[in-house]
């Protein structure tokens, strides 16, 4: 049911996009700004909006939602992937997207609902030739136009759960610090996994992906997670909001800790795993996962805190994820297992 | 004059043409600008951070090589992070051939200075300070390299760290020298890294002055080749304030010089005084480990000609007036826990060198279970190691 409510409003979306098409005559997108050795000091030189302030996608933009979200303090997030005309991304299994050069994938950062609704930043990747580059775009205040903020920025929001909050938009290298493996900038969310099969099938019908990848779905729609596998919901979100940096050549690889849904092997994804720098992040316990003990956990006290030093992940959380607490908690709780 | 030409030209072909100077003031606006200014730099650039305090909200990064950051002096340029609200560490540097020079960290949440896969790293008279003192609520490390080949350290000075001052990890190729710590748990600490040089240094009033650490379950295992040498390490006599947790958490106050675990360590020159518990520890991994790729057993640890004054009279260690008694009143300069692999010589010593064992059992085994006993140790005559030779020579060619 959600899944229809989603392609509706997908649907809409693009008649919305055909109508703002029709009304602004010729939106579409930059291959000379993606491709291009500059950095574009505003987001509408890219053209990836037929309408930017509305979040009307141009032609050749698709929107597109993951099973499982990265928590950014409640912040609604649009997405979107730019595959240019002729080239087709290749599925690679239930990883990672392979969007060929010149793709690009956009995400916008909004707070509050309907008319109210404020955006924030868009941060766009680029797929050029020498790598990706990522980028942080800011919003003025009027909501006309977002700024290249490469420095990144601090502003006052409120967030869904009424919580002020000095929101953070990363600076480039932050963006880095997230999307960095093996010292190359990549995506993190369009993995197969974590992307609906209808999607994929779209995306094949529209000629912008190759094959509609196996192990797509795998992961629990996060709004059904109560219906899902205690494990599966968990290890889905720690996929999703930790593995970027927990894991081999990544920025916590030192840690030893590797939260990607791939790794099988207990001590590394953290059962009876002693912390290596956490220093006062480890919060007086012992172990990353203490089976059954999630008050125990190291893993649990850093999700559960906002204090920097402490607070897991580093980056982009200034507000405690309620959700992803109480489904790590819960797979923690249900775990058997001794030292 | 052909070779001195030519000598001229290569030098002039590796100093790069277009680098640029960028000085950044402190004052409105200082994180944005300086931040800025370390996203837009170049390879080769020179960023100066001007005198004053620079007063910031949020940690800074650098990700471009060969950029050199510096500062008017430690005490004159200030990067100031009491008021820091976001990342783990107050300035993380990601790229290789950086130098850091004549600016202080203070107050940071998480660690100092980290450099992380940061190749060819040059610290220069880098000041990192917790300026509440040694309190458990400061961050871990002051200056931490870590996955690093190629880490010089000279000049710097770190104190109130909860975990150590100077960490180097899973790095290679590495010298500190001529710094000082104080007020941290572990002065310098050098964990899962090869081919390291500590010299010269002042270790005093931390917890433990120097550790030389392998710990299992880490992603880069096998630590050793290391030399200690000439550094003056006394009164290393605070109270551990590691938040409970951390393995440092397990350095007895009065510890001079810890070795744990590790291969081929030469402990030579150094002068240890007044430090209560150990002048020199050599041990086991203390802990249950379930890492196959991991030795537990210190291998090939020579404690070498060392100065010992006025240590070991009031050890950190449970039954220590029964020890003392046992004793006469001081502990032995060098403490060792009996345990070895194998036939793998654990200990050996300079000739005269006294000390005492612990006789543990096994790995792992409680300290109720020791029985102390006079040090046996094989007398070695190492004075050096030719294997290592610290930090290439290309960043000590970098020091001003």
């Amino acid at each position: 049911m959600k899944q229809g409510l989603i392609f509706l409003a997908a649907s809409a979306l693009a008649f919305a996009a055909a109508v703002a098409q029709a009304a602004l005559g010729s939106a579409e997108v930059s291959d000379a700004a993606v491709l291009g050795d500059r950095l574009p000091q505003t987001l509408g030189e890219f053209g990836f909006f037929a309408d930017a302030p509305r979040q009307v996608p141009a032609p050749g933009v698709a929107p597109y939602r993951l099973n499982v979200p990265l928590y950014s303090d409640g912040a609604e997030k649009l997405r979107f992937a730019y595959v240019p005309k002729g080239k087709r991304a290749v599925a690679d299994g239930e990883g990672l997207l392979q969007f060929p050069i010149g793709s690009a994938l956009i995400k916008t950062f909004a707070f509050g609902e309907g008319s109210g609704r404020r955006l924030i930043e868009t941060r766009v990747l680029l797929h050029r030739s020498d790598g990706w580059v990522a980028l942080p775009y800011r919003w003025n205040a009027e909501q006309t136009e977002a700024r290249l903020a490469l420095a990144g920025a601090r502003l006052p929001v409120a967030t869904p759960s009424g919580e002020e909050l000095n929101y953070r938009i990363p600076n480039k290298n932050q963006c880095k610090e997230c999307h960095g493996l093996n010292g190359e900038v990549t995506p993190i969310g369009p993995k197969a996994r974590n992307l609906s099969g209808a999607w994929l099938e779209q995306m094949v019908v529209s000629g912008h992906l190759d094959a509609k990848p196996s192990g797509a779905d795998a992961f629990p729609l996060w709004e059904a997670r109560d219906q899902a596998e205690p494990a599966k919901a968990a290890r889905a979100y720690l996929d999703v909001n930790c593995a970027h940096c927990h894991q081999p050549g990544a920025t916590a690889s030192n840690s030893g800790l590797d939260l990607r849904w791939e790794q099988t092997d207990p001590h590394s994804i953290g059962i009876f795993k002693r912390p290596v720098a956490a220093g006062r992040g480890a919060g007086g316990h012992e172990f990353s996962i203490v089976p059954g003990q999630p008050d125990d956990s190291i893993l649990l006290y850093r999700m559960q805190s906002i204090e920097p030093g402490v607070a897991m992940p580093e980056l982009g959380k200034g507000t405690v994820d309620a959700d992803g607490v109480a489904a790590v908690r819960k797979w923690v709780a249900g775990m058997e297992g001794k030292r | 004059m052909f070779r001195m030409s030519a000598v001229a030209l290569a030098l002039a072909s590796t100093s790069p043409l277009m680098a640029a100077t960028h000085s950044v003031a402190p004052g409105e606006g200082a994180q944005e600008r300086l931040q800025e200014a370390l996203i837009l730099a170049e390879p080769g650039d020179e960023i100066v951070l001007e005198a004053g305090r620079f007063v910031l909200m949020d940690g800074l990064s650098l990700d471009v090589d060969r950029v050199t950051l510096r500062g008017v002096g430690s005490k004159e340029t200030v990067l100031d992070f009491t008021g820091q609200s976001d990342s783990g560490e107050g300035l993380l540097v990601t790229s290789d051939n950086v130098t850091l020079r004549d600016f202080a960290v203070e107050n940071p949440k998480g660690d100092g200075i980290k450099s992380k896969g940061a190749d060819g790293i040059v610290y220069q008279g880098i000041r990192v300070t917790w300026t509440g003192g040694p309190l458990s609520s400061n961050g871990a490390y002051g200056i931490y390299p870590v996955e690093s080949t190629g880490v010089l350290i000279v000049g710097c000075e770190v104190s109130g760290a909860s975990d150590a001052g100077i960490y180097v990890g899973q790095s290679r190729d590495i010298t500190v020298r001529h710094s000082l710590v104080q007020y941290n748990v572990a002065g310098i600490e050098i964990e899962n890294s090869r081919n390291a040089v500590v010299e010269e240094n002042l270790a005093t009033h931390n917890t433990g002055g120097i550790l030389v650490f392998d710990l299992p379950g880490l992603p880069v295992m096998g630590g050793g080749d290391v030399v200690v040498r000439r550094n003056l390490v006394t009164e290393n006599d605070v109270d551990n304030f590691a938040p409970p947790g951390n393995i440092v958490g397990g350095v007895k106050r009065g510890t001079g010089i810890l070795v744990m675990a590790n291969d081929n360590v030469l402990l030579v020159e150094n002068v240890l005084t007044k430090n209560d518990t150990a002048q020199v520890m050599v041990v086991s991994y203390t802990l249950p480990f379930d890492d196959e790729r991991y030795n537990p057993y210190p291998r090939n640890v020579v404690v070498a000609a060392n100065i010992y004054e006025d240590g070991g009279s009031a050890p950190d260690l449970d039954g220590a007036e029964a020890l003392l008694e046992a004793f006469g009143g001081a502990l032995p300069p060098v403490l060792w826990d009996g345990l070895q692999d194998g036939d793998t010589i654990a200990l050996s010593v300079a000739e005269g060198t006294a000390g005492w064992s612990l006789n543990l059992p096994r790995q792992g085994a409680d300290l109720a279970e020791a029985t102390p006993g006079p040090l046996q140790a094989p007398v070695s005559e190492v004075a050096s190691l030719s294997q290592v030779t610290g930090a290439p020579a290309e960043l000590e060619a970098r020091l001003m």
